[in-house]
C-alpha cells in the first residue's frame, strides 16, 4: 500500500527560524491523522507543504508515492479547508462549492447539479442561493468543506478548521467530521492547536513542537504514555517532574509525568501508605469545575502542580484553603517515565 | 458650567455629543457645496436673451434644448465623452498591473517607493506637468526626437495623420491630449485599485489554486471581481476629472472644444451663465448613467 502522505527529511527555513525541521512521517490512506502543537510549531507550515502553497528546502514530500515538491497547487489532488474558510465573497453559496469543476471546464448545469449534491451532504441544500456573509460561522465553515470535497480529492486537508467557532457547534462539528470522513474513506489531515479535538477524533496525532516531531502515536497512547516533557505536558496537561525533583521523590534521577486526576491531596500529616508516592507543598489556588475542582499545589521544590479534585474527595478538605500545608500522593504506577 | 459637569451632560445624551460634532461641518459642506450646486442647477433652467443679452430669469428648458440640439454643443458633449471613456480604459489597464504589483508582491521599502512614486507626482503643480507636456509633445520635443534617433519617425507621422485624432504634431493632436489625461490620472486609478486589492485575503488565492485554478483562471475569477470596486471608485476619478476638465484641452491638443472649457467661456467672456450651468450639469448626468450602469453589472456587490 503506497503512502497517501509522506514526508522525507523534510526542512522548511524561514531567516532564522526552522519552521520545519528534519521532519519525517507517513500518513496511511483513509487515515484521519492530526498534527497538534502550539503555534509556531510547524504544524500549519507542513500542511502548507502538503498543498502545495510552499515549497521544503530540503528533503522530500510524496503524494500517493510521488514527488510533488515542485507541483502548483492546482495540479494536487489534495483539498484545503482553510483556517478563515476563504470564501469567495463575490460568489453566491452554489458558486462556492461549484468552483472546482468550473475551473476544470465542467458544464453550468452539470458542475451546479454536483455542487447541489455537496450542500445536500453537508445539510446546506436550501442556502445555495444566499451570501457567504449572510451564513453563520458553522454554515460557512460547511460551504468550505463542501467546496473542497467536491473535486473529489484523495487527501483532505483542514486548518484548524473549527477554531472559530463557539464551544457546542465545535463538538457537533466533530462528530459530524468524523462521520463524514469514516463515510467517504478520504485521508483527514487536521490540523490544530486543541488536544481535545486531536485526540477526539484522530486515528495518529503528531504532536509538533519547535518544527520537530515530539511523538506520533495513537490518541490513547499519547495520553497515558507520553514520551516527553512537552507532550506530557501540552497532551495530558500532566505534572512533570525533571530529573532534580524526580531524584528528591523517588531517588531515582529519571523525569517523569503523572495527571492531574491520578494525584490525591491529603493533609500534611496523613500517614504514608505503600506503593504511593508523594510530595509535599502548599496550595496556590483552587478552580471550581463542577464536577472537580483543580487544585494548584506549589511543592516544596519550587514546582507547581495540579491534582484534579473529584467533589466526593473534596469534602474531607473542606477546611483546606489557599496557603494551606498539603501532601500530595499518587500511586507509583500511575507515573510515566519520560525520555526527556 | 464646570469642564466635568459639561462632559458628564454630553455623556449622558450622546445625540447632543454627535450632534454638537456634526452641525457645524454639515452646515459648511450643505450651503457651501450643495448650495452652490443646487444655484447653478437653477440657473440652468434660465436662459438668455439673445437680443439684449440679459438673463431671463424665468423656468425654460430652452437652455438645455440648446445643448442638446446644436450641433456644435452635441460635439462638445461626444468629444469630451469619448476623451473621458478613453482615458478611464487607459488607465485602467495601465493600473491594473502596477496595482497588482504594489497590492500583492511589493513589500517593505519597495512597497514605500511605488506609494511615494505614485503620489509623488501629485504633489507638483499641475499647471507646471500641463506646459511640461506640452513641450515634450512638441514638434521638436524630446518624444519627437527619440522616435528620430530609433528610426521610428514614420510610425509617429503615420499615427499623426489618422483621422480624427491626428494634428500635425503631437502637442497639437487629441493623442497628444490623451497621452496627457491619462498621465494626469493614472494615479487616481492606481490608489483605489491597490486598495481594493490590498484588502483581498491571501487566503482567496491560495484557495482558488488549491480547487484547480490556474493563476490566470484565478486572476480572471477572483482577483479582477474583487478589484473591480477599486476599479469602479478609480474610474469615477478619471471620468469626471477628464469631464470637467477644461485646462489640458486649452493647454494641449487640437482645437476643439470641450465641456469645461465650454463652461469656462460660457460663465466668462461671453457671459451666457444658464449655458455655462447647463453644460456643467452635463457631466453630472454622464456620471450619475455611468455609476447605475456599473452598479447593474455588479460592480458593487462585493463591497
Amino acid at each position: 500500500m503506497t503512502a497517501a502522505i509522506e514526508f522525507r527529511e523534510v526542512s522548511r527555513v524561514f531567516g532564522d527560524v526552522r519552521a520545519i525541521d528534519d521532519v519525517s512521517f507517513v500518513i496511511d490512506p483513509g487515515e484521519f491523522f492530526a498534527m497538534l502543537g502550539p503555534s509556531g510549531s510547524g504544524k500549519t507550515s507542513c500542511l502548507r507543504l502538503v498543498a502545495g502553497f510552499d515549497s521544503p528546502d530540503r528533503g522530500q514530500v510524496l503524494l500517493d508515492g510521488r514527488d510533488v515538491s515542485s507541483v502548483p497547487p492546482y495540479d494536487r489532488n489534495v483539498n484545503t479547508v482553510f483556517q478563515d474558510y476563504a470564501l469567495f465573497p463575490h460568489m453566491n453559496v452554489l458558486q462556492n462549492v461549484a468552483y472546482g469543476p468550473r475551473v476544470r471546464g465542467v458544464s453550468l448545469s452539470e458542475r451546479e447539479k454536483l455542487a447541489r449534491e455537496m450542500l445536500e451532504l453537508v445539510q446546506l441544500g436550501a442556502q445555495g442561493e444566499r451570501r457567504p456573509a449572510q451564513l453563520s460561522g458553522g454554515q460557512r465553515q460547511r460551504v468550505a468543506l463542501a467546496r473542497a470535497l467536491i473535486n473529489h480529492p484523495k487527501v483532505l486537508l483542514l486548518d484548524e478548521p473549527l477554531g472559530a467557532l463557539d464551544l457546542k457547534l465545535r463538538e457537533e462539528m466533530q462528530i459530524e467530521l468524523k462521520g463524514l470522513q469514516r463515510r467517504l474513506g478520504i485521508t483527514f489531515v487536521y490540523v490544530t492547536h486543541d488536544q481535545g479535538e486531536a485526540l477526539s477524533m484522530a486515528d495518529r496525532v503528531a504532536v509538533f513542537n519547535q518544527g520537530k516531531i515530539e511523538q506520533l502515536a495513537a490518541p490513547r497512547e499519547l495520553y497515558s504514555r507520553p514520551a516527553t516533557a512537552f507532550v506530557a505536558r501540552f497532551v495530558g496537561s500532566a505534572n512533570v517532574a525533571g530529573a532534580a525533583l524526580a531524584q528528591s521523590i523517588t531517588g531515582v534521577a529519571t523525569p517523569f509525568a503523572i495527571r492531574a486526576e491520578n494525584i490525591s491531596v491529603h493533609g500534611e500529616n496523613a500517614p504514608a501508605a505503600t506503593n504511593v508516592l508523594s510530595a509535599p507543598g502548599s496550595v496556590v489556588a483552587v478552580q471550581y469545575h463542577g464536577a472537580a475542582s483543580r487544585w494548584q499545589v506549589k511543592l516544596d521544590a519550587g514546582d507547581v502542580w495540579s491534582a484534579l479534585v473529584t467533589e466526593d474527595a473534596a469534602r474531607s478538605l473542606n477546611d483546606l484553603a489557599v496557603g494551606a500545608r498539603v501532601k500530595l500522593a499518587w500511586p507509583r504506577e500511575a507515573a510515566v517515565q519520560l525520555s526527556s | 458650567m464646570s469642564v466635568r459637569a459639561a462632559s458628564t451632560f454630553f455623556y449622558r445624551r450622546p445625540n447632543w455629543y454627535l450632534a454638537l460634532l456634526l452641525v457645524p461641518p454639515l452646515l459648511w459642506f450643505g450651503t457651501v457645496y450643495l448650495g452652490s450646486l443646487f444655484a447653478l442647477l437653477a440657473q440652468s433652467f434660465y436662459r438668455i436673451d439673445d437680443f439684449t443679452a440679459q438673463i431671463v430669469r424665468e423656468p425654460t428648458l430652452a437652455t438645455y434644448k440648446q445643448v442638446v440640439t446644436q450641433r456644435a454643443n452635441i460635439d462638445i458633449v461626444l468629444r469630451t465623452l469619448t476623451m473621458a471613456v478613453a482615458v478611464t480604459i487607459a488607465c485602467a489597464i495601465i493600473a491594473l498591473p502596477i496595482a497588482t504589483y504594489m497590492a500583492r508582491f511589493a513589500r517593505g521599502r519597495m512597497k514605500a517607493f511605488f506609494y511615494v512614486g505614485v503620489m509623488l507626482p501629485m504633489w507638483t503643480s499641475y499647471l507646471v506637468k500641463v506646459y511640461a507636456w506640452r513641450l515634450l509633445l512638441a514638434k521638436e520635443g524630446i518624444i519627437a526626437w527619440v522616435f528620430g534617433k530609433l528610426g521610428l519617425l514614420g510610425l509617429l507621422e503615420a499615427a499623426l495623420e489618422a483621422p480624427g485624432i491626428g494634428g500635425p504634431s503631437l502637442s497639437s493632436s487629441y493623442i497628444g491630449m490623451f497621452i496627457v489625461f491619462v498621465y494626469m490620472w493614472l494615479p487616481f486609478m492606481i490608489l483605489p485599485m491597490a486598495a481594493a486589492l490590498e484588502r483581498v485575503p491571501g487566503s482567496l488565492l491560495q484557495a482558488s489554486a488549491d480547487l484547480g485554478a490556474r493563476p490566470a483562471q484565478t486572476f480572471r475569477n477572483v482577483v479582477l471581481p474583487l478589484a473591480i470596486p477599486g476599479i469602479a471608485a478609480g474610474s469615477v476619478f478619471t471620468f469626471s476629472l477628464t469631464l470637467g476638465d477644461y485646462i489640458i484641452p486649452s493647454v494641449v491638443g487640437a482645437p476643439g472644444y470641450f465641456i469645461g472649457m465650454m463652461v469656462y467661456v460660457q460663465q466668462g467672456t461671453a457671459g451666457n451663465i444658464p449655458l455655462a450651468a447647463a453644460f456643467s450639469v452635463v457631466p453630472i448626468v454622464l456620471i450619475f448613467a455611468y455609476l447605475s450602469i456599473a452598479k447593474r453589472f455588479g460592480a458593487f456587490d462585493a463591497l
